[in-house]
C-alpha cells in the first residue's frame, strides 16, 4: 500500500489509497444503496399499483391521489402540522428562556442540567406510556384536580379526539426541550462577554440585549435547532403508538404512522410508497435551504 | 458573565463606573435573596419538579399494590411498598403468546445492542479515518450523500430494506437488526470520527508515514489509542440510541426477538384482561433504567454525545 503510494512513477489511479478505499465500501455501499437506491426505488414504486408485493405496474399518481382523498391522510397532516408548529415555537422558547435562566451564573447548575436532560435519554416508548399515565382521566391529574374539589374539572387530552394532539405534544416537549436547552446554553455561552458589557454600558436592559443583539448573534445556533427539531417532527411515530395508537378513533395519526400501518399492516404498499415520499418531501423542504446555508459557500474541512 | 446577570436590578450608571473602577474579573457582592435570585431560582425549580415528576410517578406508582391504586392518587407515596409488580412485569407478564415478562426483551436488547455498537462503531471510525487522513477521489461525495441520508425519514427506507435483508436471508433475525442498526449509525459516526481524526495534528499522521507505517499500523497504533474520549462519545450515543429504539425494532424482527421498548408497549397496550397499572409502570422503569444509568454515570460526555448525534432519531 505504501509503496504503491510512494511510488515515483504514477501508479493506476485505482490503486492508489487501495486500503482506504477496502475500509470505506461500508460507506460507499450505505450511501449509494441503502440512502441513495433505496429512496428512488421507494419513490419510483410510489407509482406502482403495488398491494401485498411490489411489482412494477405503473399508473401514474393514482397513489397520491388516492392518498389526498384520504380523511385519515388529510387528519394526519393537520395532526402534524398543529404539532410540528406549537412543538417548534415551544421548544424554542422554552428552550431559550431555560438556558437564558441557566446562563445567570447560578448556583447547582449541573443538577439543573441533569434534571432538564434525564427525559431525553428515555425512548419515546417510554416516555409516551408515563404521559399516558399521568394524563389518565381516572387516575392522573383530572382525578386529583377533582378530588380537591373541583368536581367539574376536565383534562383528558388522550380520550378527547379534539385536544388528543396536544397532549401527545406536551409529553413531546417534557421529553426534548432540556435537549434544546443544552444547546441554546452552549450558544450563550459562545458570546463574546464583551458584548454584554458595552450593552450594559450603554444602558440596555438585559431582555432587549436578549432580544437585539444576543438572539441575533445566535442565529446559527437556532437554525441548527430548527432543523433538528424539525427532522424529528416529521418522523414522530413511537410517541404516538405508545400514548394513543393513533387514536381515539384516527384522531392522533401522524404520516409516520399512516405509513408503517399501509406497508406493514394493510398491504397496501403503494399506498405506503406514496406516503413516505410525501414525507420525504417535506423534509426536502426543510433540508435543502438549510443545506445550502451551511455548505453552500465554501466547505470547510474538519 | 455572572457579573453582567447579578446586577441587572442596578441602574446601568452604577453598572457602568463599578466595572471600569473594578476591572474585568472582579465580583460584585451580591445579597442572597435578591429579587432576580428569587426569580431565577423560583422558576428553575418549578421547573425541574415538573421535569421529575413523571419519573416520581412511575417509580411511586410501581411499588403500590392495585388496590391502592384504585382509591389512592398517583402522586401520594406507597402506604405499603411492594415489590410484586417488578416481579411480574421482569417475569410473568404476557406479550402475545409468551408470558415471560420482560426478561425475553432485555435478553434481545442485549442481544442487540452489544453488536449494534461494536460493529457499528468499528465500522464508522475506520471509515472517518479514511476520509479524514487517506482521501481518495469521490470520497467526498459518498460522504455527502451518507450525512443528507442521516435526514431522510427511514419510513423512506424501511421497505427496500426489508427486500435487501430478506434476500441476504437475515430478514426477522437479530442479525439483520444488527445490520440495520449499524447502517443508520454511519452518517453520524462517521461524521464524529472524520472530524475528530481531522483535528488531531497532521504531523503525527506525517511522521508516521515517513516511518513506513501503513494505514492500518496508523490505525491502531496512533489514531486509535489518542482517540478514547471519542469512542466512548460515540458509545454512549449508539448505546442509548439502538436501546431506545422502536421502528426498526417492529418492523425488522420476528416477535420473539423483539427488543425491550417493543415488548414494553404491547405489555402496556394490550387489551387483554385488566390493566395493571403497577406492573405496567414497573414494566415502564425497567426499560427506561439502562439508558437512564448510561446517562447519570457518563454526565458531560452524554451531553457531547448527544450534541453530536441530535440530528437521529
Amino acid at each position: 500500500m505504501t509503496a504503491l503510494t510512494r511510488g515515483s512513477g504514477r501508479p493506476n489511479q485505482w490503486l492508489r489509497n487501495l486500503n482506504a478505499k477496502i475500509a470505506s465500501i461500508p460507506m460507499i455501499l450505505t450511501a449509494v444503496v441503502i440512502f441513495l437506491g433505496g429512496t428512488i426505488w421507494t419513490v419510483v414504486y410510489s407509482f406502482t399499483n403495488s398491494k401485498l408485493l411490489p411489482r412494477l405496474s405503473f399508473v401514474g399518481l393514482d397513489q397520491y391521489e388516492r392518498l389526498w382523498a384520504a380523511p385519515r391522510w388529510i387528519i394526519s397532516i393537520q395532526n402534524l402540522a398543529v404539532y410540528g408548529f406549537f412543538s417548534l415555537v415551544f421548544s424554542l422558547v422554552i428552550g431559550f428562556v431555560l438556558a437564558a435562566l441557566m446562563d445567570q451564573k447560578i448556583r447547582f447548575e449541573n443538577t439543573f442540567r441533569t434534571i432538564m436532560l434525564y427525559p431525553f435519554a428515555l425512548s419515546f416508548i417510554v416516555t409516551g406510556l408515563v404521559w399516558q399515565w399521568l394524563l389518565n382521566p381516572q387516575f392522573g391529574i383530572q382525578s386529583i384536580v377533582r378530588s380537591l374539589g373541583w368536581t367539574s374539572f376536565s383534562f383528558d387530552p388522550l380520550y378527547d379526539a379534539d385536544i388528543v394532539i396536544y397532549g401527545i405534544l406536551i409529553a413531546a416537549l417534557w421529553q426534548g426541550t432540556g435537549l434544546v436547552m443544552c444547546l441554546m446554553l452552549a450558544g450563550l455561552r459562545g458570546i463574546d462577554e464583551d458584548i454584554w458589557k458595552a450593552a450594559r454600558v450603554d444602558g440596555i436592559p438585559m431582555w432587549k440585549t436578549y432580544v437585539l443583539i444576543i438572539i441575533p448573534m445566535m442565529r446559527g445556533v437556532f437554525i441548527t435547532t430548527l432543523v433538528i427539531i424539525a427532522s424529528g417532527i416529521v418522523k414522530v411515530y413511537d410517541l404516538v403508538v405508545a400514548q394513543t395508537s393513533g387514536g381515539p378513533g384516527i384522531a392522533s395519526e401522524v404520516p409516520a404512522k399512516y405509513v408503517y400501518d399501509y406497508m406493514f399492516q394493510a398491504q397496501n404498499l403503494g399506498q405506503g410508497f406514496a406516503a413516505s415520499t410525501m414525507m420525504l418531501i417535506t423534509v426536502a423542504i426543510i433540508i435543502v435551504p438549510w443545506a445550502y446555508l451551511e455548505f453552500g459557500g465554501g466547505r470547510k474541512r474538519g | 458573565m455572572d457579573n453582567i446577570a447579578s446586577n441587572s436590578t442596578l441602574t446601568a450608571h452604577e453598572t457602568a463606573t463599578g466595572r471600569i473602577e473594578k476591572g474585568p474579573s472582579g465580583r460584585k457582592p451580591r445579597r442572597r435573596l435578591s429579587r432576580r435570585n428569587i426569580i431565577v431560582y423560583g422558576t428553575l425549580i418549578v421547573v425541574a419538579l415538573y421535569y421529575l415528576l413523571p419519573l416520581y410517578v412511575m417509580i411511586v406508582t410501581s411499588l403500590k399494590g392495585m388496590p391502592e391504586i384504585r382509591v389512592g392518587n398517583i402522586f401520594a407515596p406507597p402506604l405499603e411498598i411492594t415489590f410484586e409488580p417488578w416481579v411480574k412485569a421482569w417475569a410473568e407478564a404476557c406479550t402475545g403468546l409468551n408470558c415471560d415478562g420482560l426478561s425475553r426483551g432485555f435478553w434481545n436488547s442485549v442481544r442487540i445492542t452489544l453488536p449494534s455498537v461494536i460493529i457499528s462503531i468499528a465500522v464508522a471510525s475506520v471509515n472517518g479515518y479514511a476520509l479524514a487522513n487517506w482521501r481518495f477521489k469521490g470520497a467526498e461525495l459518498f460522504f455527502t450523500i451518507l450525512v443528507i441520508g442521516a435526514f431522510i425519514p427511514y419510513q423512506v427506507m424501511i421497505y427496500p430494506i426489508v427486500i435487501v435483508l430478506r434476500e441476504m436471508g437475515v430478514y426477522g433475525t437479530l442479525t439483520g437488526l444488527v445490520i440495520v442498526h449499524t447502517i443508520f449509525g454511519m452518517p453520524i459516526l462517521t461524521l464524529l470520527f472524520r472530524n475528530y481524526f481531522a483535528g488531531l495534528p497532521e504531523e503525527l499522521f506525517k511522521a508516521a508515514r515517513v516511518d513506513g507505517a501503513g494505514f492500518w499500523t496508523i490505525y491502531f497504533k496512533i489514531m486509535l489509542p489518542m482517540s478514547l474520549p471519542i469512542f466512548v462519545v460515540a458509545m454512549i450515543l449508539q448505546v442509548t440510541g439502538i436501546w431506545n429504539d422502536f421502528l426498526f425494532g417492529v418492523v425488522f424482527t420476528r416477535p420473539e426477538y423483539y427488543p425491550m421498548t417493543v415488548q414494553l408497549n404491547n405489555i402496556v397496550n394490550s387489551v387483554q384482561g385488566v390493566k395493571e397499572y403497577n406492573v405496567n409502570m414497573a414494566a415502564t422503569v425497567l426499560t427506561g433504567a439502562v439508558p437512564l444509568v448510561v446517562y447519570f454515570v457518563s454526565g458531560r460526555l452524554f451531553v457531547r454525545g448527544i450534541a453530536a448525534g441530535a440530528v437521529k432519531g
